[in-house]
């Protein structure tokens, strides 16, 4: 649905996105991962046909991104909401989706029927004669979720839907991002919220001007090595932790009677590691295997680039 | 071009105008003051002429002058609503889910062209009409006929006078690109009727025949090159690539 092949954006001297090529499937959400600046609004742009490309290919569907001709079909197939919501703060609600289903060519009945439904669903329907810049932050952001919707799109870019949110409106905006999952839109998720990508996202992309990483998010978790062993243990005492000082571990943090320890292949270095705590008389009480998570995933491979 | 795209979109910038009360003064208030104005001066310049009136040898020179005025109008009224409509959607961010519809920049420009065209003209043309009205009344005692409606007005205010608001809208297009404050734009749009107040004062002080219809046609003709050469460059301003990236 989604294709880049080595897709460029320069700015001047400034190269904004860096040989892109990534692939996002028919009904899945894609989520975009990267820090301020890592060129994720500017590739969002580009697949919009908003700017042009400096260099590289980018189709969405059957058509190609950067062909003029084809610019007007792509704007037919896709909804953006973008990071600002730009509504008119002086139309109400129902004028503002109004407006746009016109652009889409949507007709008088097809407008009302869309209007309606998507209003109810994000729960603005009360609010419809109600002019949007009297809105909070959150029923403006879910408006602009409305109006990228207005003439059901097949493909749906999100920019950072829910930064500057509250929770409540933020889990509003993420359940309805679910809502569409399961009506099979292809979502293509530009986001900080590493919470937010790993429960919503099939696969997932790290840029910083480069892609980093791409896999679903279980992949990205266990592409960092390593993972820690928690134990929480009855008395640390000393001739535990000097037992414990004696092994080749790679690191060793002792917090009370809890030791968190960093291992590479837990199922063989627990049982030594268990061994030497009951050899020097400690009586274990649980241990947990904890896996490195997506932040850790994201992180390391933004310090990389730095 | 889809004309019916343009259309939706200067609709939507009508709605808008009609909530914002400061845009409809700024577009009525001026050319019906104006419109009144002018008559009540012959009137009252009559009554301090010993009560003989303006003499009729001069009335064909001055009401010509007064007609011109309707173009300092046309390059001064359209600066309020063509800046608040660029702008505005600059402000409210609103070019960004404008843009990414299938509508071309062109159609766009466009819609914005007519909301900032339509009011404007509806304003002048009405005021004018007022005007003629008034004088025609006011006048008719000394002349002995009615002056107006003529050619020289008809050129003035159907041909020139268009040519100017679209010449004020492109010039308000080239300059909300560069700012992104309305108060601003406005006070650079208004440098417009420089030119236009240059060519009054130059027809008050007879350096021009402001009566003639070739100098008025010589006018005309030079607006439309004008016109052609701010469409040039307002359209290459007015490129999704340079709104995006390069507009404040």
């Amino acid at each position: 649905m989604i294709d880049t092949e080595n897709l460029t954006r320069k700015f001047g001297n400034l190269t904004a996105v860096d040989s892109l090529t990534l692939h996002v499937d028919d009904g899945e959400v894609f989520g975009f991962l990267g820090p301020n600046g890592a060129g994720k609004t500017t590739t969002v742009r580009m697949l919009c046909c908003l700017i042009s490309k400096t260099s590289g290919n980018a189709r969405i569907g059957d058509y190609d991104v950067g062909i003029e001709a084809d610019s007007l079909k792509i704007r037919e197939l896709i909804g953006l909401v973008p990071d600002n919501v730009g509504l008119y703060d002086d139309l109400s609600a129902y004028d503002n989706l109004d407006f746009y289903g016109k652009l889409y060519d949507c007709t008088a009945a097809q407008r009302k029927e869309n209007i309606e439904r998507l209003l109810k669903m994000l729960e603005l329907w009360e609010k419809k004669d109600v002019a949007a810049g009297t809105f909070s932050k959150g029923m403006k952001q879910k408006l602009s979720i409305a109006r990228a919707l207005i003439h059901d799109p097949q493909i749906l870019f999100m920019d950072e839907p829910t930064a500057n949110l509250d929770p409540e409106s933020s889990k509003t905006v993420r359940d309805f991002i679910i809502e569409l999952k399961k009506e099979k839109k292809t979502i293509f998720l530009n986001t900080h919220n590493l919470d937010e990508a790993q429960r919503i996202c099939d696969r997932i992309g790290i840029l910083n001007t480069k892609l980093m990483a791409i896999g679903t998010p279980e992949e990205l978790e266990k592409s960092v090595q390593g993972r820690k062993t928690v134990i929480q243990i009855e008395q640390a005492g000393d001739a535990i932790i000097a037992a414990l000082r004696k092994l080749p571990l790679r690191n060793l943090i002792i917090d009370g009677n809890k030791l968190t320890i960093d291992v590479t292949n837990p199922e063989k270095e627990n049982v030594t590691i268990l061994d030497t705590i009951f050899r020097a008389g400690g009586h274990v009480q649980s241990v947990t295997v904890v896996g490195s998570t997506l932040e850790d995933a994201y992180l390391k491979l933004v310090r990389q680039t730095k | 071009m889809r004309l019916s795209r343009s259309w939706i979109i200067a609709l939507k910038d009508f709605k808008i105008f009609l909530k914002k009360k400061n845009i409809i003064y700024s577009i009525l208030v001026v050319p019906f003051i104006v419109s009144f104005l002018f008559p009540v001066v012959i009137v009252l310049e009559g009554h301090s002429n010993g009560g003989s009136g303006i003499p009729a040898s001069e009335l064909p020179i001055l009401l010509p002058a007064f007609s011109f005025f309707y173009l300092i109008l046309a390059g001064m009224i359209p600066t309020a609503i063509a800046s608040y409509s660029l702008i505005g959607e600059k402000v409210e961010k609103s070019l960004e889910p404008l843009l990414v519809t299938p509508t071309t920049d062109s159609e766009i420009l466009l819609g914005k062209g007519i909301a900032a065209f339509l009011p404007p003209i509806g304003a002048i043309l009405g005021g004018a009409t007022i005007f003629m009205v008034l004088m025609d009344l006011v006048t008719h005692g000394t002349l002995g006929y009615y002056f107006f409606p003529n050619w020289n007005a008809a050129i003035i205010l159907f041909l020139m006078v268009p040519l100017a608001v679209v010449m004020s809208v492109e010039w308000n297009v080239i300059v909300s690109a560069r700012v992104s404050d309305v108060r601003i734009a406005q006070q650079i749009g208004i440098l417009l009727i420089l030119p236009f107040g240059a060519i009054y004062v130059a027809g008050e002080l007879n350096l021009i025949q402001l009566s003639s219809t070739i100098t008025l046609l010589i006018i005309a003709g030079i607006l439309l090159l004008v016109d052609l050469l701010l469409l040039y460059v307002a359209k290459a301003t007015f490129q999704r690539e340079e709104i995006l990236t390069k507009w404040k």
